[in-house]
């Protein structure tokens, strides 16, 4: 049958309760004799806990429960983490601090009142004393013997050592004729979806009932979780993700609030509420990035790429949230980037300082990856004097070579990058830019052009690599009259798999999307499941969904070719209909077999009736989309100020199903990539204290910073999934850091300058402007 | 989010906000559009026992050319500041100012008598106030004030307004001959705020020398100023690409400039020379 | 305080602590959750609505000084069950995700709109300065709001009679 949704850009499903107001986001959520929760936090970055007096708060009229550290621990267990490295630390924590605080915004108490305005000035009334500590905010301060130690049951903040070595990297760089290094550092950032974090949570006695909704990414496995930090059976216990409004990451993980509110809806037998405030989402909800990289790079006179080796910090902040240690291991793993680097060694320490943890944030240490090696290759070109295009076509491995093993350790699935790169090139008109970029230069004038050739790793993943399974899973059930109910476990946050999924169904089945239904984020209507990140939803969640869809029509197929007297393999799905192949005379129309499928009256012999299955996907391998970004900056040549004036974008993600969420994807991604570059900085000052906790400070980009992106693709399907796609919700991010950061590198080629660090604030810029001379 | 609990109270004259303010003995607050004051007291950096709202008073978000002055009644927003025709034509860069500050949605509310009230030091308008000598018409217990825009910002955040002294009126004396204004900045990315902004108004003669030149600078020091060093070496001279260079070099001497995550002092000192030097161009461009 | 608040054409009064935010009103004592907060600094915009016809951020402002006004939200929008031309081309464009921050750009688009009927990308893009959306990367709403116009100008046309 045709496809005649899937590749359409159809407006999507979800959209209609979402531009009218009527979406139900968690703090939309009100039950009857609600209670609500205000969480105090810690102001010291570092400081013992001599005293809590609560008296106050919990005598304040319309306070029903004031709790803290040692109730809590005594009742809960600690801040889940799932990840594991070997010999590593366990540096978890209590979800209200015992003894000690180690970040600004850990929370030490918790207020639950009848209304949150009482509430909020109930936590107020709350006195702590606190011996403050010496805290360490750098990293490799704090690795040194006599730093201040965050916790006093280890020897020193090293949490683990991390490594490999593929190829010989000793020989590699023996035989270079060429050598470069520098140290790239990839800044603390905040996720900072527009929907801060939420839960809800009702706790119905006798039947021990836990019911809990909070905005997350991964419902099946909060729901685990909270049952077994708040002993609650399981079976229990539901987690229901209603609208959710972003997550970029951050709502993946596990929080103390979550299982706070679970805990006092169980003490105080009332629904309670939280609703994070944006100054805690800075504070106390996951960042990302915070990586060092010294990075070597070995290579013949002709560009040849022969080794790598890379020394990694990972700033993991003051404990581990749910997959924090894992994360920065995942720069190991791409640190090739898109070209053959016959010998890498990757060395990762994580280390412990008094900062909120980090954990993934859109890409997750693939950005860091992908940076160093993009940098470090722009570094080389300028030393070799080649052109940053011609050094990145040499190391491409080519078509003919995938699947292609990377000495990073994993397999590449598919790709053409050199297509991707003649694309881009040619859209952005690069060598008209190089000859307008000269005559600019002898203006005095600073205009730089930045390339990226990124792959990255999506479809998270399979089982192996994915700590608490890779795997997704999707159930479809055709009901009586005919319509398609879709249940899946890789629950949305704006990505729109109502629309895409309905896209796909609808094709395989011959029904018009409106026919179909997806259902998500609610443990108790979807069997099972993991959630949405890592750009698997559709690769994985969709690939899930799809097996589902194909068990229904096999057995469709059978109820068809026993009822027109065939065989099942002569059936095929029309629209509407099934029909005997070669022969559109003999059909049953689609709704007539759903008929006989339920009245399992003229079933044939020993097939069940219904029509409803539910497919687990473990993928073999991730895909690996890839792309090249072309960014065009000027800068101010007084303040230092960049300004990007042009953006070409050509992302490869495989297969598409819709391209208007494709491109959406990339947009989104493209902005916080290039927010990254220009803006966006988690700050804390030597004691630890966050210098930016508001909006005020923490500067999240606007309209009017970017030019119109000009987008386009190569496809290159991935052989892991029959749909032959590889995911797209990470790409843009992953890909635009470096080319901004190479354009603006490039544009001050004429000071003599090899890098400058991230955010480029203007003044970054001005200094390098300022202090030197250009040639 | 929530700020403390506070008494409230509509004031429905000027007058009345004084003797509220009064009552009150320093422990209230006036509010006007609350841009700047609600913000504060939701993170609790505020707590005033009582908040006076002027709000609903009648007559004072005018904007009226008077004789040779033009008068802004100090509930003006933002919006009604960017807009008018009147201030666009002899104030050109306080219009500008106005349209730069926050967003559309701030401009609708905030007001330029409670943002000059406020006296953030990375505000729009007091480079302005400053560079057209502004004068700020004030009522208090005493009666009516004028207060020289020159003597009017005292520190951050701090003013020549006495307690219980409220803003009335901004006047803007209208610029007589070839006269032009402007109003440029670079905005903090965050907050939108200055990090550094200039202000420049330049009268030309008929020879094409400029015959008085005013530069106010916000968001570099504590306090907005005038750059007095730079004006005096472009007063009565012919503006060339050079002397504009060089006059402007002296705009933030002897400042001493504010020092934060978003800027360095030494930056912020630059920018103050490159932006009264670029608002100076854009003046003459007006003139 | 006992305020009135008329909202989306209907009256809402209550006796109100002088605290209350706007938004919290229009959220707990009106319902109305369209109306979103994403920012306890007013720049991110979510709770943009309609006071008087002037755009404001719902979390700036007390329910007190609101008393009296007229407020429009996002469920005021659609009318007689037809998406308003703002909300359609929202639609049409793609130009939301998570739909968080959606209400408060129709709802400041709209100012815009109503100002300068037909305004260039980069009047649009200033105009948006105030509502912060961490999905769309902006260039879908620019466009949303682009094709609204479009659709509002042959609207008021007809309307004229052209």
């Amino acid at each position: 049958m045709p496809q005649r949704y899937v590749g359409l850009a159809m407006k999507r499903k979800e959209d209609p309760r979402l531009v009218s107001g009527t979406s139900t986001y968690v703090d939309d959520v009100v039950l009857p004799g609600m209670l609500h929760m205000v969480v105090v936090r810690s102001i010291h970055g570092h400081a013992r806990i001599k005293r809590i007096d609560t008296s106050r708060a919990q005598k304040f009229p319309g306070v029903v429960a004031v709790v803290t550290g040692e109730e809590v621990a005594a009742h809960c267990g600690p801040v889940p983490c799932a990840a594991s490295i070997p010999k590593m630390k366990n540096a978890q924590r209590q979800l209200l601090a015992v003894g000690k605080v180690r970040f600004v915004g850990e929370p030490i108490a918790a207020v639950v009142a009848t209304d949150k305005y009482v509430a909020r000035d109930a936590a107020d009334l709350i006195a702590i004393d606190y011996e403050p500590l010496p805290a360490v905010v750098n990293p490799e301060k704090a690795m040194e013997p006599d730093s201040p130690r965050l916790y006093d049951e280890f020897s020193d903040n090293i949490a683990f050592n991390f490594g490999f070595e593929s190829g010989n990297t000793e020989e590699a760089f023996k035989k270079a004729d060429v050598i470069v290094k520098e140290r790239f550092v990839n800044q603390r950032l905040a996720p900072l979806s527009m929907e801060p974090r939420g839960v809800v949570a009702t706790y119905q006695m006798p039947d021990n009932e836990l019911v809990v909704w909070a905005s997350t990414q991964v419902p099946h496995l909060l729901r685990t979780q909270l049952a077994v930090m708040l002993n609650v059976p399981e079976n229990r216990t539901r987690v229901i993700a209603p609208e959710v409004g972003g997550g970029f990451g951050a709502k993946i993980d596990v929080y103390a609030e979550d299982g706070l509110v679970g805990y006092l809806a169980k003490k105080t037998g009332r629904p309670v509420k939280w609703i994070e405030g944006r100054g805690e989402n800075i504070a106390a909800t996951i960042h990302g990035r915070d990586q060092i990289d010294d990075v070597e790079l070995a290579l013949k006179n002709d560009g040849t790429i022969l080794g790598m080796r890379v020394k990694a910090i990972a700033d993991l902040g003051a404990f581990y949230s749910l997959f924090t240690p894992m994360i920065p291991t995942l720069t190991g793993l791409l640190a090739p980037g898109c070209y053959k680097v016959p010998a890498l060694k990757f060395a990762l320490v994580g280390v412990l300082t008094n900062k909120m943890a980090t954990d993934a944030y859109r890409g997750a240490g693939r950005p860091e990856a992908t940076y160093m090696i993009e940098r470090i290759m722009d570094v080389a070109a300028q030393k070799l004097k080649m052109d940053p295009a011609e050094i990145r076509r040499k190391n491409f491995p080519q078509p003919n070579e995938f699947p292609f093993q990377t000495s990073g350790g994993v397999v590449y699935d598919s790709a053409n990058y050199e297509a991707a790169l003649d694309r881009a090139l040619e859209l952005a008109d690069y060598k008209g830019l190089r000859r307008k970029q000269a005559e600019l230069r002898s203006q005095g004038k600073y205009m730089g052009i930045g390339l990226s050739s990124y792959v990255e790793i999506c479809a998270m993943g399979p089982s192996a690599a994915m700590p608490g399974g890779g795997w997704e899973t999707g159930s479809v059930r055709i009901e009586r009259t005919g319509k398609v109910t879709i249940l899946t476990g890789a629950s949305p946050h704006g990505q729109g798999q109502e629309t895409t999924f309905a896209q796909i169904a609808a094709d395989e089945f011959g029904l018009e999307p409106d026919d179909i239904v997806t259902i998500h984020g609610d443990t108790a209507r979807i069997p099972s499941g993991i959630g949405t990140f890592g750009s698997r939803a559709t690769a994985v969640g969709g690939t899930a969904m799809y097996f589902a869809v194909q068990d229904l029509k096999e057995k469709m197929k059978k109820i068809a070719a026993h009822l027109l007297e065939t065989t099942p393999d002569k059936i095929e799905f029309g629209v509407g209909k099934l029909v005997v192949k070669g022969d559109s005379g003999r059909s049953m129309s689609f709704i007539d077999v759903v008929d006989v499928a339920y009245n399992a009256v003229k079933l044939p012999p020993g097939l069940e009736p219904g029509l409803d299955a539910t497919r687990f996907f473990e993928p073999s391998n991730f895909t690996f989309p890839f792309g090249t970004h072309v960014c065009v900056v000027e800068i101010d040549a007084e303040t230092g100020e960049p300004k990007i004036t042009k953006y070409v974008a050509v992302d490869d993600c495989g297969n598409i199903i819709n391209p208007l969420l494709v491109e959406g994807q990339v947009h989104g991604g493209l902005v916080q990539g290039i927010a990254q570059a220009l803006h966006e900085e988690v700050v804390y000052d030597e004691n630890g204290q966050l210098l930016t906790g508001t909006l005020m400070d923490y500067a999240v980009p606007r309209a009017h910073d970017f030019p119109e992106f000009e987008l386009d693709r190569t496809i290159t399907p991935s052989p892991v999934n029959p749909l032959g796609v590889k995911g797209v919700g990470e790409a843009g991010t992953i890909g635009s850091t470096p080319a901004v950061v190479n354009a603006v590198v490039d544009a001050l080629a004429p000071f003599g300058i090899s890098h400058i660090d991230m955010p480029l604030r203007s003044e970054k810029i001005w200094k390098i402007l300022k202090g030197r001379k250009a040639s | 989010m929530i700020a403390q609990n506070f008494e409230y109270t509509v004031a429905t004259s000027l007058a009345e906000a004084v003797n509220l303010l009064q009552k009150h003995g320093g422990r209230a607050k006036i509010l006007a559009g609350g841009h700047s004051l609600i913000p504060m007291m939701k993170l609790r950096l505020a707590t005033p026992e009582a908040l006076i709202d002027i709000g609903r008073i009648p007559e004072l978000s005018y904007v009226r050319q008077d004789g040779d002055m033009v008068c802004i009644g100090a509930l003006a927003t933002h919006h009604v500041v960017e807009t008018s025709g009147v201030v666009m034509r002899h104030c050109q860069a306080l219009a500008d100012g106005a349209g730069l500050i926050g967003d559309i949605q701030v401009r609708n509310k905030g007001t330029i008598g409670g943002s000059i009230a406020h006296a953030d030091p990375a505000a729009d308008y007091p480079a302005s106030i400053l560079a057209f000598d502004a004068t700020i018409v004030t009522l208090g217990p005493k009666g009516e004030r004028l207060i020289p825009a020159s003597k009017f910002f005292v520190d951050m955040l701090t003013t020549a307004l006495e307690a219980n002294e409220i803003v009335r009126e901004i006047q803007i004396p209208v610029q007589s001959g070839k006269t032009g204004s402007a109003y440029l900045k670079m905005a903090q990315k965050a907050s939108g705020f200055a990090i550094c902004g200039a202000a420049a108004v330049v009268e030309l003669d008929g020879s094409g020398a400029m015959a008085k030149v005013a530069i106010g600078i916000t968001g570099v020091g504590n306090r907005a100023f005038r750059a007095t060093e730079a004006e005096k070496a472009l007063k009565g001279q012919k503006p060339t690409t050079d002397l504009l260079k060089r006059a402007c070099e002296k705009a933030s001497s002897g400042v001493i400039a504010l020092e934060d995550i978003h800027a360095s002092a030494d930056y912020r000192l630059d920018l103050a020379r490159i932006f009264a030097r670029r608002a100076v161009e854009a003046a003459i461009e007006r003139a | 305080m006992h305020v009135k608040i008329n909202i989306n054409g209907k009256l809402y009064e209550k006796d109100v602590e002088p605290r209350l935010l706007l938004a919290h009103f229009i959220r707990d004592v009106a319902g109305l959750t369209g109306t979103h907060i994403g920012c306890e600094t007013s720049i991110c915009g979510a709770c943009t609505v309609l006071s008087n016809g002037l755009a404001v951020k719902s979390c700036t402002m007390f329910a007190v000084q609101a008393d009296g006004a007229d407020l429009v939200t996002i469920e005021g929008m659609a009318k007689d069950g037809q998406l308003h031309p703002l909300q359609e081309s929202f639609w049409e464009e793609h130009g939301l995700q998570c739909g968080y921050c959606t209400p408060g750009m129709i709802m400041c688009s709209h100012q815009l709109l109503s100002r300068n009927e037909s305004p260039s990308e980069a009047e649009i893009r200033e105009a948006l300065d105030g509502n912060l959306c961490r999905c769309t990367g902006y260039q879908n709403i620019v466009k949303a709001v682009q094709s609204a116009a479009g659709k509002l100008k042959r609207t008021t046309k007809v309307a004229a009679g052209d």
